[in-house]
């Protein structure tokens, strides 16, 4: 059964209230709560003992969403979970997923999650996840996601990853193959605060001629914590390719970007900008003269560039 | 009224201590538009910085409609009503004009005719504008206009502008020269405008000429015009130092 502080994770991970429409899974300290399949969207378990599921999306589905979120209630708990997405060709669809853990406890937990896409011929997806992470007990909230996505001819995938709060410790890695006119955009938004740790490593293979991809990531990095980030864009055709990695420093953290581009085709067309920077001082000043706070004005600024 | 007693700025550097503002004494009577003008270096622009805050004087009192406000913020100050447009303002990722406006209005459900009006007041379009990035893909001159509307949206009762013609083509200028006028005819606001600009200082009911740190002259336009032509056309220092010798 799904308790009071579940439904606040579910509401933070997937804007999620009530009962949603459309095919959903749930799954809660390792457990099944809910699944609903639907006409076009096929969730199952999967069938080679892995712990996770299949998701099978038929062709010309378009307009349908999926919520796949994952929530955490227990201290002292790991789980590593495999969920595949088969995406037919010509689809338009969106796929929430997301994980919230609510530790209480003084030990770990943990959720390293393997997600594969295997997105069809000139089918849209938007793919948003969201981790967030709570509890009052001191112990460590860890979550290490994966997705790697393979974009057939024409296809696309819009990726969004939101971390604000709460994850002590994250390394995510994620690989888009674009194929023919295949077109792949992350946009990534990381908050850490005290003594969290985020990694993120990122691959784009544009192999497909025409192929695009772009990879918007902005951060703040509070207090005493890290973050690593090192964007990789590889083109081999004519393509294009833009990183962008935004960041903003506070306190004593440390932050580190490293950004490559490789061409292996004269045609191929990459580029990667990278900025660390603190809250610019005129900035507070003209949100102070506009009658906020000094405090007011900082989270404003934080608030907009991680909007 | 905005009353300013004996302030001084100075500032230490390696090379030596530099005055900037030397016991300057004003004081503003409401609803007047002043213009502060003078050579670039003069103080102009410190001086109206210490009117709001953005920097301390070592010496001196800043009196606001009687309250002392010498030892106050910048945030107080602002919600006292006093505002300040930028000469160069600042560029925010992730904030849009619309989210400026409705910062600036104190009203969070700021409707979208309101930030149109403003808006238009300043030469630019709602629709084109209202949710871009006050960021880098601006112009300079797009920044100054919205730095512009958002004190409009502000409606404080004494507005400091800081060049607010710097980096805006002549077209959008003479659309701003008259949203100031109309200001100064609606409202019983008072602003104050650092400027070069003769259409602007023809505005004025008072312009303060501010050179060296000190209040060289003051009066109406028709009166301190003819001396700041005779300062830039006439008076090369080395022409004048030698009839007068």
């Amino acid at each position: 059964m799904l308790n009071e502080i579940d439904a606040a994770l579910l509401q933070k991970i997937a804007d999620l209230t009530g009962k949603p429409v459309g095919a959903l899974n749930i799954r809660k300290d390792g457990g099944c709560e809910a699944r609903q399949s639907t006409e076009h969207i096929k969730i199952d378990a999967r069938t080679d003992g892995k712990q996770g599921i299949d998701i099978h999306i038929l062709d010309g589905t378009k307009g349908e969403k999926c919520y796949i979120p994952v929530i955490i209630g227990k201290s002292d708990y790991a789980e590593m979970v495999y969920n595949d997405f088969y995406v037919g060709e010509d689809c338009d669809v969106e796929i929430v997923a997301g994980c919230g853990i609510h530790n209480s406890g003084c030990d770990e937990a943990r959720h390293d999650g393997v997600h594969t896409f295997h997105v069809g011929k000139n089918s849209h997806v938007r793919y948003a996840e969201k981790h967030y992470g709570e509890g009052d007990g001191g112990g460590t909230n860890i979550m290490n996601p994966q997705t790697v996505v393979y974009l057939d001819e024409g296809a696309s995938i819009q990726m969004e990853t939101v971390q604000i709060r709460g994850i002590d410790s994250t390394k995510r890695y994620t690989k888009i193959v674009c194929g023919k006119g295949a077109e792949a955009l992350i946009t990534e938004r990381l908050l850490t605060h005290g003594s969290q740790l985020a990694e993120s490593d990122m691959e784009i293979v544009l192999d497909g001629e025409d192929s695009k991809g772009r990879v918007i990531s902005r951060s703040v990095a509070q207090d005493r914590s890290r973050q690593v980030f090192r964007p990789i864009v590889i083109g081999n055709d004519r393509c294009f390719g833009h990183v962008q990695c935004d960041a903003i420093i506070m306190g004593e953290a440390k932050i580190e970007a490293v950004p490559a581009i490789t061409a292996n085709s004269t045609e191929a067309q990459l580029i990667h900008e990278a900025a660390i920077g603190k809250i610019a001082g005129d900035q507070l000043l003209k949100l102070q003269t506009l009658g906020l706070t000094e405090e007011e004005s900082e989270d404003r600024i934080l608030k907009g560039f991680l909007a | 009224m905005l009353e300013l007693k004996h302030i001084s700025y100075t500032v230490s550097s390696p090379e030596g201590t530099q005055t900037i503002l030397k016991n300057v004494s004003l004081s503003l009577p409401d609803g007047r538009l002043i213009v502060f003008t003078g050579p670039n270096g003069g103080g102009k622009t410190t001086l109206a910085k210490i009117i709001m805050g953005l920097v301390t004087p070592t010496e001196g009192q800043i009196l606001f409609n009687g309250e002392d406000i010498t030892g106050l913020g910048i945030t107080e100050r602002a919600r006292r009503g006093i505002s300040y447009g930028f000469q160069q303002p600042p560029r925010f990722k992730g904030i849009t004009v619309r989210d400026l406006l409705t910062i600036a209005s104190g009203d969070e459900k700021l409707p979208k005719d309101r930030c149109c009006h403003y808006l238009t007041q300043v030469g630019l379009c709602a629709n084109d504008y209202l949710d871009r990035e006050v960021d880098v893909s601006l112009s300079g001159g797009e920044v100054k206009r919205i730095e512009i509307a958002t004190l409009l949206a502000r409606g404080s009762r004494f507005m400091i502008f800081d060049e607010p013609e710097a980096g805006i083509d002549l077209w959008s200028f003479a659309r701003l020269t008259e949203t100031f006028e109309q200001l100064h005819r609606n409202h019983d606001a008072t602003m104050v405008i650092i400027s070069h600009q003769e259409r602007i200082i023809r505005l004025a009911d008072e312009i303060i000429v501010v050179s060296g740190g000190e209040l060289l002259h003051r009066g109406s336009a028709d009166e301190v015009f003819p001396l700041i032509m005779a300062n830039t056309l006439g008076a090369c220092p080395v022409l004048t130092r030698k009839e007068n010798g």
